[in-house]
């Protein structure tokens, strides 16, 4: 759905974008994630049109972005950073001046509006000036313009940032709904959880070119697998632990704790406690940890 | 074609929602005019001689420096439009592109033209009694026009130049002064040989001469096509110009 080669792109003499490759499938939801200044809306913006790259191709659904734009924006919608949404209008006017501006007629464009204030929790603020609602409410209505008529891709720069947990419980949710219905969905952000729980496939962008590309279950197992935590306290302890497990063992003193990798079963970590309380070490706490996407940005981004 | 123009008329009822809803500055738009009328015949009025009614003198000029006025603050939608990112989702849609540039420069000269029936009610009910027949009328409208939509225009370009909505405001304050070097307020044979200069030949005075004598009932071919001249290049030229530079913001940003 989304085909990217070798795209470049320089603002005077600062290369943003040195050469990116991506494939996107239809109907999945990609993640970009990458530190501030990676270029990843500089990427996205490429995609909807709106700056022209200063070398490769890009083509969205399709249609390559620089020669054919118009077949482009009629097949996507964008989300950006800033909420686009008119402050001295209603939501409900936003949603029908996009309806309409997108071709559905004026009876069409209302009717749309009144589906999208139900679905996105803003039916009673509908007939309220966008310049009296909460942040939330506004990346909401955001949202739901982009989605007036329904896109075959959607761009979502930052979609969360900066919003409370109920509100980015609802555009998680209508991000999912779009994906099975067959929208692709690229969205960027800087919090890797949100891409964990949402994305099918992730790619960490950083100075400008792609370093990862995978689906996060993938992109953690290349890193250590997951490790059991035993929480023991004294110095003394814990090298004790350390020469009871052997090899494995992981020391990690100025927490008091033990690292040994683990398959995560119960089996195993009572192989474990039974092998240090015969050997009369003392375990106060355990945990199971398993490596975030922040381990493997933070790794792949220190090398 | 249809659907250009039906873009460019939902964007212009969209910025005519903004002028309605933003009431601070509609009535400082609608009342500013009035109250410099009363302000420059009461209280200037009586000093200064024109050889005839200075109320006759002077609304020409009121009309023509609240038009500039209004057409310059065109600049502060624009640079709103620019930050919010409306700009950026306008731009992404299959439509005009210049729709949104349209829509602004339409409303505000339709809000122009509103307050300056205004002034002519308020000049009306203290005194004021133009000589103009229709055919006047039709002509100061059509240079009123011409110079709001060439003011509005170049106003636009400081919009999309600007980097936020106040110092889009600015541009107002050029405008706001520009027509006191002119023969608005005085007439311009009582200036200092060097402002006189300025006055006589800025683009400012043809206008207003050419308003002044249509409402006199006394139209004058070669004033108004010196207006004409004037602001038709001026709307050329910053038409021209800030469809450039909305084009450029492809590559800028």
């Amino acid at each position: 759905m989304i085909a990217i080669r070798g795209l470049t792109k320089s603002y005077r003499s600062v290369a943003v974008l040195r050469g990116v490759d991506l494939d996107m499938p239809q109907g999945r939801v990609f993640a970009l994630l990458g530190p501030n200044g990676a270029g990843k809306t500089t990427l996205v913006r490429i995609l909807a049109t709106l700056i022209r790259p200063d070398g490769g191709t890009a083509t969205v659904a399709g249609h390559d972005v620089v020669r054919e734009p118009r077949r482009v924006q009629s097949a996507i919608s964008l989300t950006g950073q800033s909420t686009a949404v008119d402050e001295l209008l209603t939501g409900e006017e936003n949603l029908i001046l996009l309806g309409r501006l997108r071709r559905l007629g004026r009876g069409g464009a209302r009717r749309r509006a009144a589906e999208l204030l139900d679905q996105f929790d803003l039916r009673d603020a509908g007939r309220r000036l966008v310049r009296t609602y909460s942040g939330g409410m506004r990346r909401r209505l955001d949202l739901a313009v982009s989605l007036v008529r329904r896109p075959r891709v959607l761009f979502l720069d930052e979609p969360t940032t900066g919003l409370d947990p109920r509100s980015r419980q609802t555009t998680w949710a209508a991000v999912r709904a779009l994906a099975a219905d067959g929208v692709t969905v690229l969205l960027t952000t800087q919090y890797l959880e949100e891409a964990d729980q949402l994305a099918d496939r992730v790619a960490f962008l950083d100075h400008g070119a792609i370093i990862a590309e995978g689906p996060p279950a993938g992109l953690k197992s290349q890193l250590a697998g997951e490790r059991v935590e035993l929480r023991l306290g004294a110095p003394e302890a814990v090298r004790r632990a350390v020469a009871v497990l052997g090899d494995g063992a992981q020391p990690d003193a100025p927490r008091g704790a033990v690292l040994v990798p683990t398959d995560g079963s119960a089996e195993q970590v009572r192989v474990l406690l039974n092998r240090l309380d015969g050997a009369g070490v003392p375990v106060d706490r355990v945990a199971i940890h398993r490596p975030t996407l922040d381990d493997v940005f933070l790794t792949m981004t220190r090398s | 074609m249809f659907a250009a123009l039906d873009d460019a008329g939902l964007m212009i009822g969209r910025s005519l929602r903004h002028h309605l809803r933003a009431l601070d500055t509609l009535l400082l738009g609608v009342l500013l005019p009035v109250f410099l009328l009363l302000l420059f015949v009461y209280i200037f009025g009586g000093a200064v001689h024109t050889g005839g009614a200075y109320l006759t003198y002077v609304v020409p000029g009121i009309v023509l420096l609240c038009a500039g006025f209004g057409a310059a603050n065109t600049a502060v939608p624009v640079a709103q439009d620019l930050t919010t990112g409306a700009i950026d989702r306008f731009r992404s849609l299959p439509i005009l592109r210049s729709a949104v540039l349209v829509g602004h420069v339409v409303a505000g000269l339709l809000r122009n033209l509103a307050s300056t029936v205004l002034v002519l009610a308020v000049a009306f009910v203290i005194g004021f009694r133009p000589a103009a027949g229709p055919l006047d009328w039709l002509l100061a409208l059509a240079v009123l026009t011409l110079y709001v939509l060439a003011m509005s225009w170049l106003s636009v370009c400081f919009g999309l130049l600007a980097s936020s909505a106040e110092s889009a405001s600015s541009f107002g304050f050029v405008l706001l002064f520009l027509p006191y070097l002119s023969s608005a307020f005085v007439p311009v044979e009582t200036m200092p040989r060097v402002l006189r200069g300025f006055a006589e030949h800025q683009p400012m005075t043809p206008v207003i001469e050419t308003l002044r004598a249509a409402m006199a009932g006394t139209p004058d071919a070669a004033t108004a096509w010196t207006a004409v001249a004037w602001f038709g290049g001026v709307l050329a030229l910053g038409y021209a110009l800030a469809t450039y530079l909305f084009a450029r913001r492809q590559t800028a940003g």
